[in-house]
């Protein structure tokens, strides 16, 4: 479903040199026991998984194994959902990120520059909630994260997210 | 002589090409395409003046290859002395094996119903030397039957080309006017061998005629088969579920793997019912392996498909695919090394899931965006390499283009405003055009370009956009506009 509404990961845009495993299943019992196999598994750097709506499947049992698995091998997870709503959920940081129209491109001013996204934490174990500004760096490869509205520490975002994408 | 049946009829003419020096050549050819007149070695561009509505496909010669070698063992059915002859050949040392199928000519009609099951044409003959053999299977008649007595009058009409040797040779001898076998066999020992005294065994028709007629001798020389490395286990009353049997018949079957150096790919189990039927489930591991507790755990979820009846007392786990594997150190801490980890994660997965859910994407060198990654079965072993990439690619992308509509102020600019998914999107800020030809020597003629856009709409997101087409392209209406991918 979510393959369908927005699209694969394609490779050649997301600049990485490691080997990427893909997976494409119809059901999101399914991909929560894929993602939890991925965590028993030291060989991967780390697990991605995204589901559509608010299965009830993935309830809050669902995420705290996920996310205490996920704790127990030092394996980074992050659970990308779209299409939901913010309910009950076990993850050590819960982000909500939607884009925001990117920087002025340097050299032509009708051309969209590097992206921007508008970045919530809404709810973490280790830091204080904030919302910030996030900037995408093509050339040194990196993401800034600048307050916009009030300030807050910087979070890693280590352990099980939940992140609700709207671009 | 075994040579592979394609799946189109009969009656279109295809050939398979490799390529060769200056374009395409043809390798083999189906019957249509001999009628038409076009052989071996010729350029497909020139048979395609010939015949128009010729089909050609890639040959796949490793992979023909392969397959001979396989049915060289799979033919030991027969008789068990079996060879792998050039390219497209087969020998069988039937000596002392035909009366079990009832006499030569019946052993003859056997194997050629056995090939043809297969999806194989074949032709046969019978001879008492591999020379004459070759000869009279691909210049003789029908399932040629040749007894020793009757040697020289049986080779004596067929062609030269019959004798195995090279190009050249074939054209000295058809200039100095020697058409058949029989004609060189005339011509006096002393003077073809002052003629061809220096030419090795391919260019000498000499020792080739020795060798049809015995006086040379050319042994068979058989490889050797894998052994066979099955577990079993026999019980003495009949049960429904094999479960508590599996663990030790992993374990005895890893044993004997590792006893070996071997690892298996893949696994089948077979269970023999009490009323005579067989019921199997098979297996596919991602690497080479003999780690009991890991092909144990395979087998989770997958008894169900075994119809037990009224109970089985024989149970047999053999090991398909077997391959060299070595002996792999565990860590000091008992944990195992990563990179077991790996292929154990992807067959767990592919156990579940079926193996065509999980794909690896690889880069590959095209401008198209859809064929710039392919999709392969996952691999531990594959290895991307990073090109360098110009222009900024999205980081997802749609599995097929979506149409949209869209209203623009020029025709060749990008939009001004557009419509997906029935939601209106007005156009922000652009980049572009990116303009992509197709590859014209994959694409079908009529193809049209694309122009890409990268867009931004008034809340920021982020679309890749194409205008397939040109107006007044001479090729079709309109273009056509699609959504392509997202970036970030």
């Amino acid at each position: 479903m979510s393959q369908n509404e927005s699209g694969r990961p394609y490779l050649p845009g997301l600049m990485t040199q490691r080997p990427v495993i893909h997976i494409t299943l119809p059901r999101a019992a399914d991909v929560l026991w894929a993602m939890e196999e991925g965590l028993r598994c030291a060989s991967l750097a780390a697990v991605i998984g995204e589901v559509w709506g608010a299965p009830h499947v993935l309830d809050f049992t669902a995420t705290k194994r996920l996310a205490t698995r996920a704790e127990t091998n030092n394996l980074p997870c992050w659970l990308i959902r779209r299409g939901a709503t913010p309910d009950l959920s076990a993850a050590r940081n819960r982000w909500r990120i939607a884009s925001l129209p990117s920087l002025a491109h340097p050299y032509d001013p009708q051309a969209p520059g590097d992206p921007r996204w508008q970045v919530e934490l809404f709810r973490s174990r280790q830091a204080d909630p904030g919302t910030w500004v996030a900037t995408y760096d093509r050339a040194a490869d990196r993401v800034d994260f600048s307050a916009a509205f009030r300030d807050g520490a910087v979070a890693d975002s280590d352990g099980s997210a939940e992140r609700r994408a709207a671009g | 002589m075994a040579r592979q049946n394609d799946a189109p009829p009969d009656d279109v003419a295809v050939v398979l090409a490799t390529e060769g020096p200056h374009g395409p050549v043809i390798h083999a050819t189906n019957r249509a395409a001999r009628l038409a007149g076009i052989g071996a070695g010729a350029r497909v561009v020139d048979m395609r003046a010939i015949c128009p509505d010729l089909q050609v496909e890639y040959s796949d010669v490793a992979g023909d290859k392969q397959a001979l070698d396989r049915l060289a063992l799979w033919a030991r059915r027969w008789c068990p002395w079996t060879v792998v002859d050039g390219p497209d050949g087969l020998i069988f040392d039937t000596t002392g094996a035909d009366h079990l199928w009832g006499g030569e000519p019946a052993m003859l009609v056997e194997m050629e119903t056995r090939l043809s099951l297969l999806g194989l044409s074949s032709r046969l003959a019978v001879a008492p030397t591999w020379g004459a053999a070759w000869a009279l299977a691909r210049f003789g008649p029908v399932r040629a039957i040749c007894p020793f007595d009757q040697l020289a009058a049986r080779i004596a009409p067929l062609p030269v080309a019959g004798l195995r040797l090279d190009g050249d040779t074939l054209l000295l001898l058809q200039r100095l006017g020697l058409k058949t076998i029989g004609a060189v066999a005339e011509v006096p020992r002393l003077s073809l061998a002052r003629r061809f005294i220096r030419s090795a065994l391919p260019a000498n028709p000499l020792l080739r005629l020795d060798q049809v007629m015995e006086t040379l001798a050319e042994p068979v020389a058989s490889i050797e088969a894998q052994p066979r490395i099955r577990a079993e286990a026999r019980l003495s009353e009949p049960i429904q579920d094999p479960t508590h049997y599996l663990p030790s018949l992993c374990a005895d079957l890893c044993a004997q793997l590792a006893h070996a150096g071997l690892g298996c790919r893949k696994l089948y189990l077979t269970v023999y019912r009490t009323d005579g039927e067989v019921s199997m489930v098979d297996l596919i591991i991602a690497s080479g392996s003999r780690d009991p507790h890991h092909l144990h755990g395979l087998f989770k979820g997958k008894l169900e498909r075994i119809n037990p009846g009224f109970g089985f007392d024989l149970i047999t786990l053999d090991a398909g695919m077997v391959e060299p594997l070595g002996t792999v150190q565990t860590r000091l801490d008992g944990r195992a090394e990563a990179d077991v980890q790996l292929p154990q994660l992807i067959d767990r997965l592919a156990a579940r899931f079926g193996s065509k859910a999980i794909k690896q994407p690889i880069l590959q060198a095209s401008y198209m965006p859809e064929r710039a990654e392919s999709w392969s079965n996952a691999a531990p072993k594959n290895h991307t390499t990073f090109p360098d990439l110009v222009k900024e690619r999205p980081i997802r992308l749609l599995t097929s283009p979506e149409e949209i509509r869209v209203l623009y102020a020029v025709p060749e600019g990008p939009p001004a405003q557009f419509m997906w998914r029935k939601q209106i999107h007005r156009v922000a800020r652009y980049e572009g055009p990116e303009r992509i030809a197709p590859e014209w020597w994959k694409d079908r003629p009529g193809t049209r370009l694309r122009d890409y856009f990268k867009i931004e709409d008034q809340t920021g997101r982020r679309f890749w956009l194409f205008r397939e087409g040109l107006h007044e392209d001479g090729r079709g209406g309109d273009p056509r506009w699609f959504l392509h991918g997202m970036f970030a």
